[in-house]
């Protein structure tokens, strides 16, 4: 979720709690002032009441509400000591001009007791509460309303706000998603007033400082790694070939000096494939280019042509579609060559190498001597399934290497007694 | 034929020298930057192999140098660094070649031979050994006085062979240069000797007066009969 929308998010709900309680407490003010403003004039209408019933000498208990609004019963002295002046919300049947008949409607309700001439009466009196009610409900109406402006508003305009507060900190993000270490020359900047994202972009920038440092420490490290190893390979190798020539050699020397030969040369495959994987996990490859996988699949498989015949392995290629992607050919090269040679070598006479490329799978699956791989170790560095074999173990440690730096997904099963290797290119 | 080595691992210098002599050019060394430069700019070389990881400088710095002199098409770089950056460079300052340590000797001496036959510049671009004659425009191979034909990585194997007359290729020299990377160093021994196999036979069925002699475990000369 986006920064401004989980603002957005928390800000609504509170936004909505706040309103919720206030409009309640609003509301229940209202109705308070409302009821304060029934019950004075309740009062001033009981004090009304009093005044024109102490004129009349007798007064007749007026049992019903009529016209008046109020009520007169006559009372013991004990109840109307006891009696409290008492307001009440209640129903009552009264008939509006516009009812057919009378309904319960609400009303208010004052309750007293007074003395005349020696008698206790007590005295009800009631005030419709039908106006008021409309207008609470109107009052309601109007908070509910005001609510949803006010957070359709507040929403809004945060959206805008956020939206522009927030757009260097967006394009920033976009170019440290871009920058390559040792490869994107401007380092991510942005054009801001606010404290915070200045200080963030000091911090990036120092951070990618060191970085480069780092990086450019070892990129020096591996490439004199390289010199001081592959130094005195050459000279090993170059003198076994040059001892090698010469003729006074009887076959058994000439046989070891093979040996060792070989096993210099698969200490210099060793140091290459190393010196690869780690300039691959260092991403110095990042010379991308639109390839066409289909033309560089058959033109590896014209390479290994020979190879296949040799081993009588049958080389399969079924493109359903054009397979597109953008990266280093080298890198390409080495991610089909690597798998067709794990097909070819560990493939069995009469087998085949079956490849098929889809619009974003590579798949190259073979028949073997050998069981099904372990999935978890088979891309594992030094792993190998034959432990004679003089491969470096590396080839497929290379090829995930690369997949990981490309984002591709490389998947191996073991199928209908098939080894496949499954890459997926665009997942 | 003058070649200068540019290198400054003495036993790697003495080695390359020693397979040069063989090869009956004049070749002369330099061990440093400084001795490099002064060579460079005082003699005239048919080819250069030029360390760039030098003592005291730089060798793209020589390479350099012997660009502003219009000399720079015949060196061939040798770094022990496989570095994409580096090989642009060179070729970019016209360096012909780049090879990455370590190399076979066998390869060196076709690089060599590559260099030297484009300075020629006489039209004709054969190798020739007794009747055999490979046309390198042509790609076609004629013995006897008549046309042999050859596949794709049989005329490569060929040619690599004519690069390296009475020199031993070892296989997994002929197998880089041929197939690449792509053999398998367990599976060398046998797929060497089968295509090996396949080009005797030819040599055999035209009158050859060339053959493959087999240097135990390890590789062929090409020599005349």
């Amino acid at each position: 979720m986006r920064l401004a929308n989980q603002t957005l998010k928390y800000l609504s709900i509170s936004v909505l709690v706040v309103i919720a309680l206030w409009s309640t407490v609003f509301y229940l003010f209202m109705l308070e002032v409302i009821h304060d403003n029934i019950d004075e004039e309740l009062e001033n209408q009981k004090r009304l009441i009093i005044q024109e019933l102490s004129t009349n000498p007798t007064i007749a208990p007026d049992l019903a509400f009529g016209i008046n609004n109020y009520k007169v019963r006559e009372i013991s002295e004990q109840q109307a000591l006891n009696m409290q002046q008492v307001y009440k919300d209640t129903m009552l049947y009264m008939q509006d001009d516009d009812d057919p008949e009378p309904e319960l409607e609400p009303v208010r309700m004052l309750t007293t007791a007074f003395e005349h001439q020696g008698h206790y009466y007590e005295l009800s009196i009631i005030n419709s509460m039908i106006e008021e009610s409309d207008l609470i409900k109107n009052l309601f109406y109007s908070v509910v309303i005001l609510f949803v402006l006010l957070v359709v508003s507040i929403v809004s305009i945060n959206k805008i706000v956020i939206e522009r507060l927030w757009r260097p900190l967006y394009s920033f993000l976009d170019q440290l998603t871009r920058f390559r270490l040792g490869k994107t020359q401007a380092k991510p900047a942005m054009d801001t007033k606010i404290q915070e994202f200045k200080d963030l972009q000091l911090a990036v920038t120092t951070l990618i400082r060191h970085n480069e440092e780092t990086y450019e420490q070892q990129k020096q490290f591996i490439g004199n790694a390289s010199h001081e190893l592959q130094t005195p390979l050459a000279i090993m190798i170059n003198k076994l070939e040059m001892m090698a020539e010469s003729e006074e050699l009887k076959q058994e020397q000439s046989e070891t000096i093979a040996e060792v030969l070989n096993t210099a040369e698969r200490l210099v495959r060793l140091n290459k494939s190393l010196l690869l994987l780690s300039k691959i996990e260092n991403k110095q490859f990042l010379h991308n280019e639109n390839l066409s996988l289909n033309a560089l699949v058959l033109s590896m498989v014209a390479e290994f042509e020979d190879i296949a015949e040799f081993k009588q392995v049958e080389m399969n290629v079924v493109q359903v579609d054009q397979l597109h992607v953008q990266m280093d050919s080298a890198l390409a090269n080495i991610v089909v060559s690597n798998l067709l040679r794990n097909a070819l070598f560990h493939n069995r006479a009469g087998g085949e190498v079956n490849i098929s490329i889809t619009g974003n799978m590579l798949i190259i699956s073979n028949t073997s001597a050998h069981a099904a791989l372990d999935a978890d170790l088979v891309f594992s560095r030094f792993y190998k399934s034959d432990a004679a074999s003089k491969g470096t173990g590396l080839g497929l440690a290379i090829v995930q290497a690369i997949c990981q730096l490309y984002g591709f997904v490389l998947v191996y099963r073991y199928e209908n007694n098939l080894h496949s290797f499954q890459l997926n290119m665009h997942p | 034929m003058k070649v200068l080595v540019i290198e400054d691992e003495e036993e790697l210098r003495e080695i390359v020298k020693a397979s040069l002599i063989k090869e009956e050019y004049t070749v002369e060394t330099a061990s440093d930057y400084g001795a490099a430069l002064e060579k460079v700019s005082l003699y005239d070389y048919d080819c250069i192999l030029l360390d760039i990881m030098l003592p005291g400088g730089n060798g793209l710095h020589i390479l350099d140098q012997l660009k502003s002199e219009g000399k720079s098409d015949n060196v061939i770089i040798i770094s022990a660094k496989d570095s994409l950056d580096d090989k642009l460079k060179g070729l970019e300052l016209g360096a012909d070649d780049y090879l990455t340590k370590p190399f076979h000797i066998a390869e060196l001496n076709a690089r060599i031979k590559a260099v030297l036959r484009r300075k020629q510049r006489d039209g004709k671009n054969t190798l020739t050994m007794g009747n055999v004659v490979l046309d390198l425009n042509e790609r076609s191979l004629v013995i006897a006085q008549r046309p042999v034909p050859l596949n794709r990585k049989e005329f490569d194997m060929l040619n690599y062979f004519l690069l390296n007359k009475n020199r031993l290729v070892s296989k997994s020299a002929l197998a880089e240069h041929v197939w690449g990377d792509h053999t398998d160093q367990a599976d060398n021994l046998d797929f060497i000797y089968s295509q090996i196999k396949n080009l005797r036979k030819k040599f055999l069925a035209s009158h050859a007066d060339v053959d493959f002699e087999a240097v135990y475990g390890i590789g062929y000369k090409l020599v005349e009969k």
